[in-house]
């Protein structure tokens, strides 16, 4: 049997649709349309909202397939990756994409070495070469200084991971039909070596990888009092607090926050780097973000380079200068 | 308990240049130094056995001289080293990769944990850590940035996600990839160093592994790479200064008036 079909593989927390599904969408309908062939959303969970899985078809999904257990209610490598498989034996699909969240970038590596199949991490460009109708894949590597386009020639299905934030998520066409296809997961599949005994959210309001706004602070406010600096800003601008690896390193901000290599990779809509002079290692993480504003005393910083708007000045005065200002336009 | 800690030897990001006509990377004359996640790795590793005793066994495949990499997380303290090293490996991806290293922990035998660092700094894929837990059949924690407790039959960790953190508990065997917060790494130590210089690191091929000569290098590879090419910059940088009182204010006006254009405000 042929392999074909595009599939996305889509995430729910507490039984509700996440964004990324809906950027995978966007994603995965632009590579089916292209391929001439149909998008299959895939969700495993437990007592998934019906109205988020018609949700799917609204966006672009031509089927919903769903494996639902109590046992897949939490993301968990083994049994993620049973289901995965016996899906993917059934349906033989051509293309899987993924989040490169912390579940894509797990359950993806996991799955591809039982698949037999070509797996590339972080993609930010998606396309079907037209000559083959094997599927494109563009990736930064080394730290963001190249862009290596990667295909899988031979192996089926192709799989790919893709950055968060990267695309919009598909706007819902009421109207659009599809099948919805809901299994319960076989007992068979579900044993995990692997248990989930508890979990401890976040203290901040929102994570880093999630947020639309992210305002980050380097070694530039000089210690680690002066985050208080910015904190308005982040409150007027509704955005998650990032640090350099600078930063964190002096114990100014909680390694959660560090936006880099060895840190989070972020792509917010607006990037607002104080006081980060932007080394290699840190535009590695957030060059990809929409729009970058840089405020920095060093006009030679390297952060103005992928920047969109910069401000050469003493973030000291300019950052509560813009804080106020926000302030009184939401007031207008 | 045998702790095994597979590395990466990588440029040093800092050095890297590009050639401007050819856009692919300026190796020469470009430092080689363990990838810098590998180093949480090889102290938590390292960590562990002072706790609960055992050796620590650094591997790593790359070119001949990645024994070097080998030799410096032998002088951080880990116990002993296996270089896997061989023109038939040359081009491997990640599938490829995950694969020899899972056949050269068999052949080291009996692993309580296998302890990865979560990427390398240039593949930048992360994907090698939990290939290798897939080819050995083993429960997997990635993201990994506290060890709670270890003993014979259980891990419990603390694994980091997008919302906060997971703490999981595995089954031992186990492989971890684990990110910066989980141990500030150590300096070499002088006995370190002199113990690294003079230890046999053995060397091993593909014939002293048990693997099928098909899925070797660039031809047990999926993947392919197309071209590399330089990202476009696509961004010009508007830039105002705003160094006394007066410039401040309409600088200020202008970056509100710019989020207002794009629409972020």
């Amino acid at each position: 049997m042929e392999h074909r079909g595009v599939w996305i593989v889509g995430e729910q927390s507490e039984g509700r649709v996440q964004r990324i599904s809906h950027e995978l969408l966007t994603r995965g309908r632009e590579l089916a349309d292209k391929r001439e062939t149909d998008l299959t959303a895939v969700v495993l969970g437990n007592d998934i909202d019906a109205d988020d899985l018609q949700g799917l078809i609204d966006r672009g999904a031509d089927r919903v397939l769903t494996m639902e257990a109590p046992e897949l209610e939490h993301f968990l490598v083994e049994p993620y990756t049973a289901c995965m498989m016996q899906l993917i034996e059934r349906h033989r699909p051509e293309i899987i994409i993924a989040g490169a969240t912390s579940t894509g970038r797990t359950l993806m590596p996991y799955l591809a070495i039982r698949a037999d199949a070509g797996l590339t991490a972080d993609c930010t460009v998606l396309d079907i070469e037209p000559e083959t109708g094997n599927l494109l894949q563009t990736r930064p590597a080394i730290g963001g200084n190249i862009l290596a386009t990667i295909k899988t020639p031979e192996y089926r299905p192709q799989m790919a991971t893709v950055r968060p934030r990267s695309t919009r998520p598909a706007e819902p066409q009421p109207g659009r039909g599809g099948e919805i296809d809901r299994q319960t997961a076989p007992k068979e599949l579900l044993g995990s070596r692997v248990r989930r005994v508890d979990f401890v959210p976040d203290e901040s309001e929102h994570g880093l990888a999630e947020a639309d706004v992210v305002v980050s602070v380097g070694r530039g406010i000089k210690k680690g009092e002066n985050v208080t600096v910015v904190e308005p800003l982040a409150e007027s601008l509704d955005a998650a607090l990032g640090a350099s690896r600078d930063a964190v390193d002096r114990g100014w901000m909680s390694y959660p926050h560090q936006v880099g290599l060895s840190g989070q990779t972020v792509s917010p809509k607006l990037y607002v780097a104080v006081g980060v002079s932007g080394s290699i290692q840190h535009l590695a993480g957030m060059q990809t973000a929409e729009t970058i504003v840089a405020i920095n005393n060093d006009p030679e910083a390297q952060i103005f380079r992928v920047a969109d708007f910069g401000i050469v000045g003493d973030l000291f005065e300019i950052v509560p200068a813009i804080a106020e200002k926000l302030r009184e336009a939401a007031e207008d | 308990m045998r702790f095994i800690v597979p590395i990466k030897q990588v440029p040093e990001t800092n050095a890297v240049r590009m050639d401007e006509e050819t856009g692919t990377m300026v190796r020469e004359g470009v430092e080689s130094i363990i990838n810098p996640l590998d180093l949480y790795a090889i102290e938590i590793a390292i960590r562990l056995r002072e706790q609960h005793g055992g050796e620590v066994i650094s591997i790593s495949m790359g070119p001949a001289n990645a024994e070097k990499a080998i030799r410096e997380a032998i002088a951080m303290g880990c116990d002993s080293g296996v270089l896997i090293t061989d023109k038939a490996f040359a081009g491997s991806d990640t599938w490829a990769t995950s694969y020899v290293l899972a056949a050269a922990i068999r052949r080291i035998g009996d692993p309580g944990l296998i302890i990865c660092g979560e990427r390398a700094t240039d593949g930048d894929t992360g994907q090698v850590g939990p290939g290798i837990a897939s080819f050995l059949d083993l429960p997997l924690a990635t993201y990994v940035g506290k060890v709670e407790h270890v003993d014979n039959d259980v891990c419990r960790v603390r694994r980091l996600i997008e919302s906060g953190y997971e703490v999981l508990e595995t089954d031992m065997p186990a492989v971890l990839t684990v990110v910066k917060e989980v141990a500030d790494p150590r300096l070499p130590t002088l006995r370190g160093k002199q113990k690294a210089r003079k230890v046999e690191v053995p060397a091993w091929g593909a014939d002293d592994l048990d693997t099928d000569p098909n899925r070797l290098g660039l031809k047990g590879s999926p993947t392919r790479v197309v071209k590399i090419f330089r990202p476009q910059v696509t961004r010009q940088c508007r830039k105002v200064t705003a160094v006394d009182e007066e410039s401040i204010g309409p600088a200020v006006d202008e970056l509100v008036e710019f989020l207002r254009q794009r629409e972020l405000i």
